[in-house]
Protein backbone atom coordinates (compact mmCIF):
# COMPACT_ATOMS: atom_id res chain seq x y z
CA UNK A 1 0.00 0.00 0.00
CA UNK A 2 1.15 3.05 -0.97
CA UNK A 3 1.50 5.76 1.39
CA UNK A 4 0.41 8.81 -1.50
CA UNK A 5 -3.43 9.64 -0.64
CA UNK A 6 -4.92 10.05 -4.91
CA UNK A 7 -8.15 10.77 -3.43
CA UNK A 8 -9.57 14.50 -4.27
CA UNK A 9 -12.73 16.18 -4.31
CA UNK A 10 -14.83 17.77 -6.98
CA UNK A 11 -17.07 20.20 -5.08
CA UNK A 12 -18.55 17.81 -3.17
CA UNK A 13 -18.05 14.54 -5.01
CA UNK A 14 -15.26 12.07 -3.62
CA UNK A 15 -13.35 10.09 -5.85
CA UNK A 16 -11.00 7.58 -5.04
CA UNK A 17 -8.44 9.11 -7.70
CA UNK A 18 -8.74 12.10 -10.29
CA UNK A 19 -9.23 9.81 -13.07
CA UNK A 20 -12.13 10.04 -14.98
CA UNK A 21 -13.02 8.64 -18.38
CA UNK A 22 -14.79 11.47 -20.53
CA UNK A 23 -18.12 11.31 -22.06
CA UNK A 24 -18.24 9.99 -25.52
CA UNK A 25 -15.59 7.74 -25.28
CA UNK A 26 -16.34 4.92 -22.96
CA UNK A 27 -19.78 4.10 -24.15
CA UNK A 28 -21.85 2.91 -20.89
CA UNK A 29 -18.86 1.43 -19.60
CA UNK A 30 -19.02 -2.69 -21.46
CA UNK A 31 -16.86 -2.43 -23.85
CA UNK A 32 -13.93 -0.12 -22.07
CA UNK A 33 -14.53 -2.82 -18.94
CA UNK A 34 -12.66 -5.67 -21.05
CA UNK A 35 -9.36 -3.43 -20.56
CA UNK A 36 -9.48 -1.52 -17.68
CA UNK A 37 -10.59 -2.54 -13.94
CA UNK A 38 -13.67 0.45 -13.73
CA UNK A 39 -13.21 -0.23 -9.74
CA UNK A 40 -9.56 1.04 -9.74
CA UNK A 41 -10.10 4.52 -11.48
CA UNK A 42 -12.09 7.32 -10.01
CA UNK A 43 -15.43 7.10 -12.41
CA UNK A 44 -16.89 7.27 -15.60
CA UNK A 45 -18.87 10.02 -17.98
CA UNK A 46 -21.73 8.27 -19.57
CA UNK A 47 -21.82 9.28 -23.48
CA UNK A 48 -24.16 12.47 -23.71
CA UNK A 49 -27.81 11.32 -23.28
CA UNK A 50 -30.85 13.16 -24.67
CA UNK A 51 -34.18 12.55 -23.44
CA UNK A 52 -35.39 10.39 -26.65
CA UNK A 53 -32.70 7.99 -28.36
CA UNK A 54 -30.59 9.41 -31.22
CA UNK A 55 -29.61 8.09 -34.47
CA UNK A 56 -26.73 10.05 -34.85
CA UNK A 57 -24.72 11.76 -37.92
CA UNK A 58 -24.79 9.32 -41.31
CA UNK A 59 -20.73 8.37 -42.01
CA UNK A 60 -17.80 9.71 -42.43
CA UNK A 61 -17.95 10.64 -38.19
CA UNK A 62 -14.24 10.36 -37.51
CA UNK A 63 -11.24 11.36 -39.38
CA UNK A 64 -7.42 11.24 -38.23
CA UNK A 65 -5.62 15.01 -38.63
CA UNK A 66 -2.50 15.89 -37.16
CA UNK A 67 -1.89 14.34 -33.89
CA UNK A 68 -5.40 14.57 -33.71
CA UNK A 69 -9.09 13.62 -34.61
CA UNK A 70 -12.02 14.85 -35.52
CA UNK A 71 -15.33 13.43 -34.99
CA UNK A 72 -18.87 14.27 -35.94
CA UNK A 73 -21.03 11.22 -34.19
CA UNK A 74 -23.64 13.61 -33.72
CA UNK A 75 -25.17 12.54 -29.96
CA UNK A 76 -25.95 9.42 -30.94
CA UNK A 77 -27.38 7.62 -27.85
CA UNK A 78 -30.00 5.34 -26.52
CA UNK A 79 -31.99 7.96 -24.46
CA UNK A 80 -32.58 8.14 -20.95
CA UNK A 81 -35.43 5.65 -20.80
CA UNK A 82 -33.21 2.84 -22.33
CA UNK A 83 -30.03 4.12 -19.95
CA UNK A 84 -31.96 3.40 -17.02
CA UNK A 85 -33.78 0.05 -17.98
CA UNK A 86 -30.09 -1.78 -19.60
CA UNK A 87 -27.36 0.13 -19.32
CA UNK A 88 -26.90 1.49 -15.94
CA UNK A 89 -27.63 -2.22 -14.85
CA UNK A 90 -23.90 -3.25 -16.25
CA UNK A 91 -22.63 -0.33 -14.70
CA UNK A 92 -24.40 -1.06 -10.54
CA UNK A 93 -21.73 -3.60 -10.54
CA UNK A 94 -18.99 -1.28 -9.88
CA UNK A 95 -17.66 0.65 -7.41
CA UNK A 96 -16.89 3.56 -9.07
CA UNK A 97 -18.33 7.20 -9.55
CA UNK A 98 -21.11 7.25 -12.82
CA UNK A 99 -21.29 10.55 -13.98
CA UNK A 100 -24.52 11.19 -16.05
CA UNK A 101 -23.82 13.38 -19.04
CA UNK A 102 -27.00 15.11 -20.41
CA UNK A 103 -27.17 16.86 -23.99
CA UNK A 104 -30.34 18.25 -24.92
CA UNK A 105 -31.79 20.93 -27.64
CA UNK A 106 -33.83 22.97 -24.94
CA UNK A 107 -33.91 24.33 -21.29
CA UNK A 108 -37.14 22.01 -20.71
CA UNK A 109 -35.11 18.83 -21.96
CA UNK A 110 -32.20 19.08 -20.02
CA UNK A 111 -34.70 19.59 -16.55
CA UNK A 112 -36.92 16.60 -17.90
CA UNK A 113 -33.19 14.12 -18.57
CA UNK A 114 -32.69 15.64 -14.92
CA UNK A 115 -35.84 14.89 -13.20
CA UNK A 116 -35.92 11.04 -15.14
CA UNK A 117 -31.69 10.56 -13.70
CA UNK A 118 -32.19 12.17 -10.17
CA UNK A 119 -33.77 9.15 -8.52
CA UNK A 120 -30.96 6.37 -9.48
CA UNK A 121 -28.86 6.09 -7.20
CA UNK A 122 -25.83 4.99 -8.73
CA UNK A 123 -25.36 8.42 -10.55
CA UNK A 124 -23.58 10.33 -8.57
CA UNK A 125 -23.33 13.55 -10.55
CA UNK A 126 -24.42 14.96 -13.45
CA UNK A 127 -22.29 16.26 -16.64
CA UNK A 128 -24.11 18.93 -18.40
CA UNK A 129 -23.15 19.07 -21.92
CA UNK A 130 -23.87 22.79 -23.13
CA UNK A 131 -21.15 22.69 -26.03
CA UNK A 132 -21.49 19.49 -28.46
CA UNK A 133 -20.32 21.36 -31.54
CA UNK A 134 -21.97 18.77 -33.77
CA UNK A 135 -26.07 18.61 -33.54
CA UNK A 136 -28.05 22.01 -35.19
CA UNK A 137 -29.86 22.35 -32.45
CA UNK A 138 -29.07 23.32 -28.91
CA UNK A 139 -25.21 22.18 -27.99
CA UNK A 140 -22.88 24.35 -29.38
CA UNK A 141 -25.30 27.63 -29.58
CA UNK A 142 -25.99 27.30 -25.75
CA UNK A 143 -22.35 27.20 -25.37
CA UNK A 144 -21.83 30.47 -26.96
CA UNK A 145 -24.66 32.07 -25.22
CA UNK A 146 -23.47 33.07 -21.33
CA UNK A 147 -27.44 33.94 -20.51
CA UNK A 148 -28.01 30.08 -21.88
CA UNK A 149 -25.36 29.03 -20.17
CA UNK A 150 -27.05 30.54 -16.89
CA UNK A 151 -30.44 29.58 -17.39
CA UNK A 152 -29.91 25.39 -18.07
CA UNK A 153 -27.43 25.30 -14.92
CA UNK A 154 -30.25 26.88 -12.65
CA UNK A 155 -32.82 25.04 -14.06
CA UNK A 156 -31.01 21.93 -14.11
CA UNK A 157 -30.00 22.69 -10.20
CA UNK A 158 -33.62 23.18 -9.20
CA UNK A 159 -34.22 19.37 -9.89
CA UNK A 160 -31.17 17.70 -8.91
CA UNK A 161 -30.28 16.01 -6.05
CA UNK A 162 -26.42 15.73 -6.88
CA UNK A 163 -23.70 17.58 -7.80
CA UNK A 164 -23.81 19.57 -11.47
CA UNK A 165 -21.14 19.95 -12.97
CA UNK A 166 -21.01 21.98 -16.71
CA UNK A 167 -19.01 21.19 -19.54
CA UNK A 168 -17.76 24.54 -21.57
CA UNK A 169 -16.70 24.83 -24.87
CA UNK A 170 -13.62 26.46 -25.82
CA UNK A 171 -15.22 28.03 -28.80
CA UNK A 172 -15.93 31.62 -26.99
CA UNK A 173 -13.37 34.30 -26.36
CA UNK A 174 -13.69 34.20 -22.49
CA UNK A 175 -14.21 30.58 -21.41
CA UNK A 176 -13.77 31.80 -18.15
CA UNK A 177 -16.94 33.89 -18.20
CA UNK A 178 -18.90 31.62 -18.66
CA UNK A 179 -17.47 29.55 -15.98
CA UNK A 180 -18.64 32.02 -13.15
CA UNK A 181 -22.12 32.66 -15.26
CA UNK A 182 -22.52 28.43 -14.29
CA UNK A 183 -20.70 29.29 -10.53
CA UNK A 184 -23.15 32.09 -9.95
CA UNK A 185 -26.37 30.10 -11.68
CA UNK A 186 -25.32 27.65 -8.58
CA UNK A 187 -22.85 25.16 -10.62
CA UNK A 188 -20.46 22.64 -8.45
CA UNK A 189 -17.84 22.53 -10.73
CA UNK A 190 -16.96 22.70 -14.65
CA UNK A 191 -15.50 20.43 -17.24
CA UNK A 192 -13.17 22.21 -19.45
CA UNK A 193 -12.96 21.64 -22.52
CA UNK A 194 -15.52 20.62 -25.01
CA UNK A 195 -13.57 20.00 -28.47
CA UNK A 196 -12.22 22.66 -30.84
CA UNK A 197 -14.43 23.18 -34.03
CA UNK A 198 -12.15 21.86 -36.96
CA UNK A 199 -12.29 20.91 -40.44
CA UNK A 200 -10.42 18.87 -42.89
CA UNK A 201 -11.21 18.61 -47.01
CA UNK A 202 -9.90 15.59 -49.57
CA UNK A 203 -7.89 17.32 -52.03
CA UNK A 204 -9.31 15.35 -54.89
CA UNK A 205 -13.29 15.47 -54.41
CA UNK A 206 -12.95 19.05 -52.69
CA UNK A 207 -14.95 17.24 -50.16
CA UNK A 208 -15.08 17.59 -46.43
CA UNK A 209 -13.62 14.32 -45.17
CA UNK A 210 -16.75 14.42 -42.26
CA UNK A 211 -20.48 14.51 -43.52
CA UNK A 212 -21.48 16.94 -41.31
CA UNK A 213 -18.64 19.50 -42.85
CA UNK A 214 -17.00 20.36 -39.39
CA UNK A 215 -16.34 18.04 -36.35
CA UNK A 216 -15.08 18.58 -32.48
CA UNK A 217 -11.15 18.11 -32.85
CA UNK A 218 -9.21 16.20 -29.79
CA UNK A 219 -6.44 14.59 -28.98
CA UNK A 220 -2.99 15.75 -28.22
CA UNK A 221 -3.14 19.05 -30.66
CA UNK A 222 -5.29 20.32 -28.12
CA UNK A 223 -3.29 20.06 -25.07
CA UNK A 224 -2.29 23.18 -25.07
CA UNK A 225 -5.01 25.24 -25.67
CA UNK A 226 -7.23 22.97 -22.81
CA UNK A 227 -4.74 23.94 -20.57
CA UNK A 228 -4.61 27.33 -21.15
CA UNK A 229 -8.57 27.33 -20.44
CA UNK A 230 -7.98 25.71 -17.41
CA UNK A 231 -5.47 28.02 -16.12
CA UNK A 232 -7.60 30.82 -17.64
CA UNK A 233 -10.60 29.77 -15.08
CA UNK A 234 -8.31 29.14 -12.18
CA UNK A 235 -7.03 32.49 -12.38
CA UNK A 236 -10.74 33.93 -12.71
CA UNK A 237 -12.95 32.07 -11.22
CA UNK A 238 -13.63 30.31 -7.68
CA UNK A 239 -14.75 27.09 -8.98
CA UNK A 240 -13.59 23.56 -9.17
CA UNK A 241 -12.47 22.27 -12.33
CA UNK A 242 -12.25 18.73 -14.18
CA UNK A 243 -9.52 19.04 -16.73
CA UNK A 244 -9.96 17.66 -20.28
CA UNK A 245 -8.55 18.16 -23.51
CA UNK A 246 -5.64 15.69 -25.54
CA UNK A 247 -4.53 14.11 -22.24
CA UNK A 248 -2.38 10.87 -23.44
CA UNK A 249 -0.03 10.31 -20.72
CA UNK A 250 0.25 10.60 -16.96
CA UNK A 251 2.64 13.69 -17.45
CA UNK A 252 -0.27 15.53 -19.52
CA UNK A 253 -3.05 14.95 -16.39
CA UNK A 254 0.18 16.22 -14.32
CA UNK A 255 0.10 19.57 -16.16
CA UNK A 256 -3.72 19.61 -16.41
CA UNK A 257 -3.73 19.47 -11.98
CA UNK A 258 -0.67 22.22 -11.78
CA UNK A 259 -3.03 24.51 -14.12
CA UNK A 260 -5.62 24.00 -11.93
CA UNK A 261 -7.44 20.51 -12.54
CA UNK A 262 -9.20 19.09 -9.47
CA UNK A 263 -9.65 16.04 -11.72
CA UNK A 264 -9.70 15.35 -15.27
CA UNK A 265 -10.84 12.97 -17.73
CA UNK A 266 -9.54 10.65 -20.56
CA UNK A 267 -11.20 10.28 -24.05
CA UNK A 268 -9.47 10.00 -27.50
CA UNK A 269 -7.02 8.17 -25.54
CA UNK A 270 -9.03 5.56 -24.55
CA UNK A 271 -9.52 4.67 -28.34
CA UNK A 272 -5.99 3.78 -28.84
CA UNK A 273 -4.68 2.37 -25.11
CA UNK A 274 -7.94 1.66 -23.58
CA UNK A 275 -5.76 0.63 -20.55
CA UNK A 276 -4.21 3.95 -19.74
CA UNK A 277 -6.44 4.49 -17.52
CA UNK A 278 -5.78 1.65 -14.76
CA UNK A 279 -1.72 1.94 -15.80
CA UNK A 280 -1.21 5.37 -15.21
CA UNK A 281 -2.58 5.06 -11.14
CA UNK A 282 0.82 3.77 -10.69
CA UNK A 283 2.91 6.24 -12.63
CA UNK A 284 0.84 8.96 -10.57
CA UNK A 285 1.85 7.25 -7.47
CA UNK A 286 5.62 7.38 -8.53
CA UNK A 287 5.43 10.56 -9.36
CA UNK A 288 4.40 11.91 -6.13
CA UNK A 289 6.87 9.88 -4.20
CA UNK A 290 9.24 11.42 -6.60
CA UNK A 291 7.96 15.04 -6.08
CA UNK A 292 7.41 14.27 -2.48
CA UNK A 293 4.08 14.87 -2.42
CA UNK A 294 1.59 13.01 0.29
CA UNK A 295 -1.79 14.07 -1.25
CA UNK A 296 -2.18 14.31 -5.03
CA UNK A 297 -5.21 17.45 -4.16
CA UNK A 298 -2.20 19.43 -3.16
CA UNK A 299 -1.11 19.72 -6.90
CA UNK A 300 -4.15 21.55 -8.28
CA UNK A 301 -3.37 25.24 -8.97
CA UNK A 302 -0.14 24.71 -7.72
CA UNK A 303 1.69 26.33 -10.88
CA UNK A 304 4.10 28.89 -9.86
CA UNK A 305 4.49 31.88 -12.55
CA UNK B 1 -10.14 -9.27 -27.40
CA UNK B 2 -6.34 -8.59 -26.49
CA UNK B 3 -3.61 -6.11 -26.43
CA UNK B 4 -0.55 -7.76 -27.34
CA UNK B 5 3.04 -6.51 -27.99
CA UNK B 6 3.17 -8.71 -31.28
CA UNK B 7 6.95 -9.68 -32.40
CA UNK B 8 7.55 -9.02 -35.91
CA UNK B 9 8.72 -12.36 -37.67
CA UNK B 10 8.45 -11.05 -41.08
CA UNK B 11 7.79 -8.19 -44.12
CA UNK B 12 7.37 -10.19 -47.52
CA UNK B 13 5.93 -7.92 -50.75
CA UNK B 14 3.87 -9.97 -52.51
CA UNK B 15 2.44 -7.66 -55.64
CA UNK B 16 3.26 -4.48 -56.75
CA UNK B 17 2.52 -2.70 -53.57
CA UNK B 18 1.17 -5.55 -51.67
CA UNK B 19 2.47 -6.67 -48.20
CA UNK B 20 2.35 -9.25 -45.88
CA UNK B 21 2.90 -8.40 -42.38
CA UNK B 22 3.52 -11.81 -40.43
CA UNK B 23 3.35 -11.22 -36.56
CA UNK B 24 3.91 -13.38 -33.52
CA UNK B 25 0.94 -13.43 -30.23
CA UNK B 26 0.15 -16.34 -29.47
CA UNK B 27 -3.29 -14.77 -27.69
CA UNK B 28 -4.56 -13.21 -30.49
CA UNK B 29 -3.46 -16.25 -33.29
CA UNK B 30 -5.74 -18.63 -30.84
CA UNK B 31 -8.36 -16.59 -30.35
CA UNK B 32 -8.71 -15.10 -34.80
CA UNK B 33 -11.34 -16.35 -36.57
CA UNK B 34 -11.69 -15.95 -40.42
CA UNK B 35 -12.89 -11.70 -40.85
CA UNK B 36 -11.95 -10.48 -38.03
CA UNK B 37 -9.35 -7.66 -37.87
CA UNK B 38 -6.38 -6.76 -35.74
CA UNK B 39 -5.96 -2.86 -34.55
CA UNK B 40 -2.52 -1.98 -35.04
CA UNK B 41 -0.57 1.17 -33.31
CA UNK B 42 2.16 1.42 -35.82
CA UNK B 43 4.09 3.89 -34.26
CA UNK B 44 4.87 4.68 -30.66
CA UNK B 45 4.41 8.58 -31.73
CA UNK B 46 1.48 10.46 -32.47
CA UNK B 47 2.33 10.13 -35.71
CA UNK B 48 -0.11 8.36 -36.60
CA UNK B 49 -1.84 8.52 -33.49
CA UNK B 50 -5.10 6.24 -34.30
CA UNK B 51 -4.85 2.52 -34.35
CA UNK B 52 -5.16 1.63 -38.27
CA UNK B 53 -7.53 -1.67 -38.76
CA UNK B 54 -6.34 -4.97 -40.98
CA UNK B 55 -8.53 -8.47 -41.48
CA UNK B 56 -6.62 -10.88 -40.34
CA UNK B 57 -5.22 -12.95 -43.95
CA UNK B 58 -4.00 -15.78 -42.09
CA UNK B 59 -3.09 -17.55 -38.83
CA UNK B 60 -0.68 -20.42 -38.36
CA UNK B 61 0.38 -21.73 -34.99
CA UNK B 62 1.13 -18.57 -32.43
CA UNK B 63 1.37 -16.40 -35.96
CA UNK B 64 -1.00 -14.34 -37.77
CA UNK B 65 -0.46 -12.43 -40.56
CA UNK B 66 -1.98 -9.05 -42.56
CA UNK B 67 -1.78 -8.16 -45.63
CA UNK B 68 -1.84 -4.43 -46.65
CA UNK B 69 -1.02 -2.34 -49.92
CA UNK B 70 1.04 0.78 -48.94
CA UNK B 71 -0.90 3.83 -49.05
CA UNK B 72 -0.92 6.18 -46.62
CA UNK B 73 1.33 7.03 -43.80
CA UNK B 74 0.30 4.25 -41.10
CA UNK B 75 0.79 1.39 -43.79
CA UNK B 76 4.20 3.00 -44.75
CA UNK B 77 5.31 2.75 -41.12
CA UNK B 78 4.37 -0.87 -41.42
CA UNK B 79 6.55 -2.37 -44.59
CA UNK B 80 9.20 -0.86 -43.17
CA UNK B 81 9.06 -3.13 -39.71
CA UNK B 82 12.42 -5.41 -38.96
CA UNK B 83 12.05 -8.46 -38.11
CA UNK B 84 12.15 -8.68 -34.31
CA UNK B 85 10.86 -5.76 -33.62
CA UNK B 86 7.23 -5.31 -31.22
CA UNK B 87 3.94 -4.03 -32.59
CA UNK B 88 1.21 -2.92 -30.34
CA UNK B 89 -2.00 -4.84 -31.46
CA UNK B 90 -5.68 -4.91 -30.30
CA UNK B 91 -7.52 -8.08 -31.48
CA UNK B 92 -8.67 -10.49 -32.68
CA UNK B 93 -11.69 -8.08 -32.88
CA UNK B 94 -15.60 -7.72 -34.75
CA UNK B 95 -17.54 -10.36 -35.89
CA UNK B 96 -15.92 -13.20 -38.78
CA UNK B 97 -17.88 -15.05 -41.25
CA UNK B 98 -19.92 -17.48 -40.87
CA UNK B 99 -18.68 -20.96 -42.36
CA UNK B 100 -22.98 -22.26 -41.32
CA UNK B 101 -25.60 -22.08 -44.33
CA UNK B 102 -27.00 -24.57 -46.52
CA UNK B 103 -24.07 -24.75 -49.25
CA UNK B 104 -21.50 -27.26 -50.53
CA UNK B 105 -19.45 -24.68 -52.59
CA UNK B 106 -17.95 -21.54 -51.37
CA UNK B 107 -17.29 -18.54 -53.91
CA UNK B 108 -14.83 -16.03 -53.00
CA UNK B 109 -15.23 -12.76 -54.53
CA UNK B 110 -12.52 -9.94 -53.69
CA UNK B 111 -11.63 -6.43 -55.13
CA UNK B 112 -8.14 -5.18 -54.71
CA UNK B 113 -7.17 -5.66 -51.42
CA UNK B 114 -9.94 -7.06 -49.98
CA UNK B 115 -8.33 -10.59 -50.86
CA UNK B 116 -6.85 -9.79 -47.18
CA UNK B 117 -9.17 -11.59 -45.05
CA UNK B 118 -9.60 -14.81 -47.39
CA UNK B 119 -6.33 -16.67 -47.34
CA UNK B 120 -7.65 -18.10 -43.83
CA UNK B 121 -11.31 -18.16 -44.65
CA UNK B 122 -10.27 -20.91 -47.80
CA UNK B 123 -8.72 -23.01 -44.86
CA UNK B 124 -11.29 -22.88 -42.28
CA UNK B 125 -13.40 -23.95 -45.50
CA UNK B 126 -11.34 -26.75 -46.66
CA UNK B 127 -11.48 -28.35 -43.07
CA UNK B 128 -15.34 -28.35 -43.37
CA UNK B 129 -15.31 -29.96 -46.81
CA UNK B 130 -16.33 -27.27 -48.53
CA UNK B 131 -15.43 -26.81 -52.34
CA UNK B 132 -13.81 -23.62 -53.02
CA UNK B 133 -14.18 -21.43 -56.01
CA UNK B 134 -12.16 -17.79 -56.10
CA UNK B 135 -12.63 -14.75 -58.41
CA UNK B 136 -10.24 -11.64 -57.91
CA UNK B 137 -10.68 -8.36 -59.29
CA UNK B 138 -8.85 -5.11 -59.84
CA UNK B 139 -8.06 -1.86 -62.25
CA UNK B 140 -5.19 -3.64 -64.05
CA UNK B 141 -3.56 -6.81 -63.81
CA UNK B 142 -0.99 -5.49 -61.18
CA UNK B 143 -4.19 -5.13 -58.44
CA UNK B 144 -5.35 -8.29 -58.64
CA UNK B 145 -4.58 -10.48 -55.92
CA UNK B 146 -4.45 -14.06 -56.05
CA UNK B 147 -2.54 -14.99 -52.66
CA UNK B 148 -3.58 -18.56 -51.36
CA UNK B 149 -6.28 -18.39 -53.54
CA UNK B 150 -7.63 -21.60 -54.98
CA UNK B 151 -9.57 -22.03 -58.52
CA UNK B 152 -9.11 -18.56 -59.36
CA UNK B 153 -10.79 -16.08 -62.04
CA UNK B 154 -9.16 -12.82 -62.54
CA UNK B 155 -11.24 -9.78 -63.76
CA UNK B 156 -9.35 -6.19 -65.03
CA UNK B 157 -11.38 -3.13 -65.45
CA UNK B 158 -9.05 -2.43 -68.12
CA UNK B 159 -8.52 -6.05 -69.92
CA UNK B 160 -4.89 -5.90 -69.69
CA UNK B 161 -5.68 -9.58 -67.61
CA UNK B 162 -8.75 -12.42 -67.77
CA UNK B 163 -11.92 -11.20 -67.74
CA UNK B 164 -12.89 -7.91 -69.28
CA UNK B 165 -15.07 -5.49 -66.93
CA UNK B 166 -15.56 -5.90 -63.07
CA UNK B 167 -15.59 -8.71 -60.43
CA UNK B 168 -19.24 -8.77 -60.09
CA UNK B 169 -19.55 -8.77 -64.06
CA UNK B 170 -16.91 -11.55 -63.74
CA UNK B 171 -19.26 -13.53 -61.42
CA UNK B 172 -22.36 -12.82 -63.22
CA UNK B 173 -20.62 -14.39 -66.27
CA UNK B 174 -20.20 -17.75 -64.72
CA UNK B 175 -22.93 -17.86 -61.97
CA UNK B 176 -25.21 -20.19 -64.36
CA UNK B 177 -22.19 -22.54 -64.41
CA UNK B 178 -23.45 -23.50 -60.61
CA UNK B 179 -27.12 -23.63 -61.08
CA UNK B 180 -27.39 -27.44 -59.70
CA UNK B 181 -25.47 -26.38 -56.74
CA UNK B 182 -25.76 -25.11 -53.43
CA UNK B 183 -23.61 -21.81 -53.34
CA UNK B 184 -22.76 -19.61 -50.70
CA UNK B 185 -20.72 -15.90 -51.34
CA UNK B 186 -17.91 -14.11 -49.34
CA UNK B 187 -17.40 -10.88 -50.53
CA UNK B 188 -14.88 -8.24 -49.58
CA UNK B 189 -14.00 -5.07 -51.54
CA UNK B 190 -14.54 -1.48 -51.85
CA UNK B 191 -17.98 -0.31 -50.93
CA UNK B 192 -19.12 0.16 -55.04
CA UNK B 193 -17.84 -3.33 -55.61
CA UNK B 194 -20.24 -4.55 -52.73
CA UNK B 195 -22.82 -3.03 -52.86
CA UNK B 196 -23.23 -4.29 -56.68
CA UNK B 197 -22.34 -7.89 -55.22
CA UNK B 198 -24.82 -7.16 -52.69
CA UNK B 199 -27.52 -6.36 -55.31
CA UNK B 200 -26.57 -9.49 -57.94
CA UNK B 201 -27.08 -11.86 -54.71
CA UNK B 202 -30.44 -10.04 -54.06
CA UNK B 203 -31.37 -10.02 -57.57
CA UNK B 204 -30.42 -14.46 -57.62
CA UNK B 205 -31.58 -14.85 -54.28
CA UNK B 206 -28.20 -16.19 -53.32
CA UNK B 207 -26.86 -16.35 -49.41
CA UNK B 208 -24.24 -14.55 -48.86
CA UNK B 209 -21.95 -12.67 -46.64
CA UNK B 210 -19.21 -9.53 -47.00
CA UNK B 211 -16.54 -8.11 -45.13
CA UNK B 212 -16.96 -3.97 -44.78
CA UNK B 213 -14.17 -1.39 -44.06
CA UNK B 214 -14.88 2.11 -42.54
CA UNK B 215 -12.63 4.54 -40.99
CA UNK B 216 -12.78 4.29 -37.18
CA UNK B 217 -11.12 5.58 -34.09
CA UNK B 218 -11.02 2.82 -31.50
CA UNK B 219 -12.27 -0.42 -32.77
CA UNK B 220 -14.26 -1.57 -30.38
CA UNK B 221 -17.42 0.14 -30.12
CA UNK B 222 -16.89 3.47 -27.71
CA UNK B 223 -15.53 5.91 -30.42
CA UNK B 224 -19.19 5.07 -32.48
CA UNK B 225 -17.24 6.17 -35.57
CA UNK B 226 -17.91 3.65 -38.38
CA UNK B 227 -22.00 3.48 -38.35
CA UNK B 228 -23.48 1.49 -41.30
CA UNK B 229 -27.23 1.39 -41.85
CA UNK B 230 -29.18 -1.23 -40.82
CA UNK B 231 -31.74 -2.81 -43.42
CA UNK B 232 -34.24 -3.68 -40.75
CA UNK B 233 -34.25 -0.99 -38.94
CA UNK B 234 -34.94 2.65 -40.55
CA UNK B 235 -33.38 4.11 -36.72
CA UNK B 236 -30.63 2.26 -36.34
CA UNK B 237 -27.13 2.34 -37.35
CA UNK B 238 -24.77 -0.66 -36.80
CA UNK B 239 -21.42 -0.09 -36.29
CA UNK B 240 -18.61 -2.20 -38.77
CA UNK B 241 -16.07 -2.03 -35.57
CA UNK B 242 -18.28 -4.36 -33.64
CA UNK B 243 -21.63 -5.91 -35.53
CA UNK B 244 -18.96 -6.55 -38.86
CA UNK B 245 -17.17 -5.86 -40.08
CA UNK B 246 -18.56 -8.96 -41.52
CA UNK B 247 -22.43 -8.71 -42.20
CA UNK B 248 -25.06 -10.81 -43.84
CA UNK B 249 -25.66 -8.63 -47.04
CA UNK B 250 -29.47 -8.51 -46.01
CA UNK B 251 -28.72 -6.77 -42.56
CA UNK B 252 -26.79 -3.90 -44.31
CA UNK B 253 -27.82 -0.30 -46.79
CA UNK B 254 -24.15 0.03 -47.79
CA UNK B 255 -23.84 3.71 -48.58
Amino acid sequence: MSAVDLSVSVGPLKLRNPILLASGTVGYGNEISEFIDLNKIGGIVTKSLSLKPRKGNSSQRVVETPSGMLNAIGLANVGVEEFLKTKIQFLKKFDTKIICNIAASSVEEYVECTKLLTGEDTISAFEINVSCPNVKEGGLEFGNDKKAVAKITEEVKKVSTKPVFIKLSPNVSRISEFALAAKESGADAVSAINTLVGTAFDIFSRKPKIKNITGGLSGPAIKPVALAKVLEIKQNVDIPIIGIGGIFSWQDAVEFMIAGASAFQLGTVNFVHPNISETMINDLILYCEKMKISSLKNLTGSFIL
Amino acid sequence: MFLANAKVDSVTQIGTNVFLLKLQSDKIAANAKPGQFVNIKVSNSNFPLLRRPFSICNVEGDYFTIMFTSVGEGTLVLQKKQKGEFVDVMGSAGNGFSLDGNYEKAIIVAGGIGAAPFPFLIKELEKIGKGIICLSGGRTKNDCITYEMKNVSIATDDGSFGFKGNVVELLSSQIDRYKNERIKIFGCGPNAMLKSLQQFCFTRNIEAEISTESSMACGFGICQGCPVQSATDKNKFLLVCKDGPVFNVKDIELP
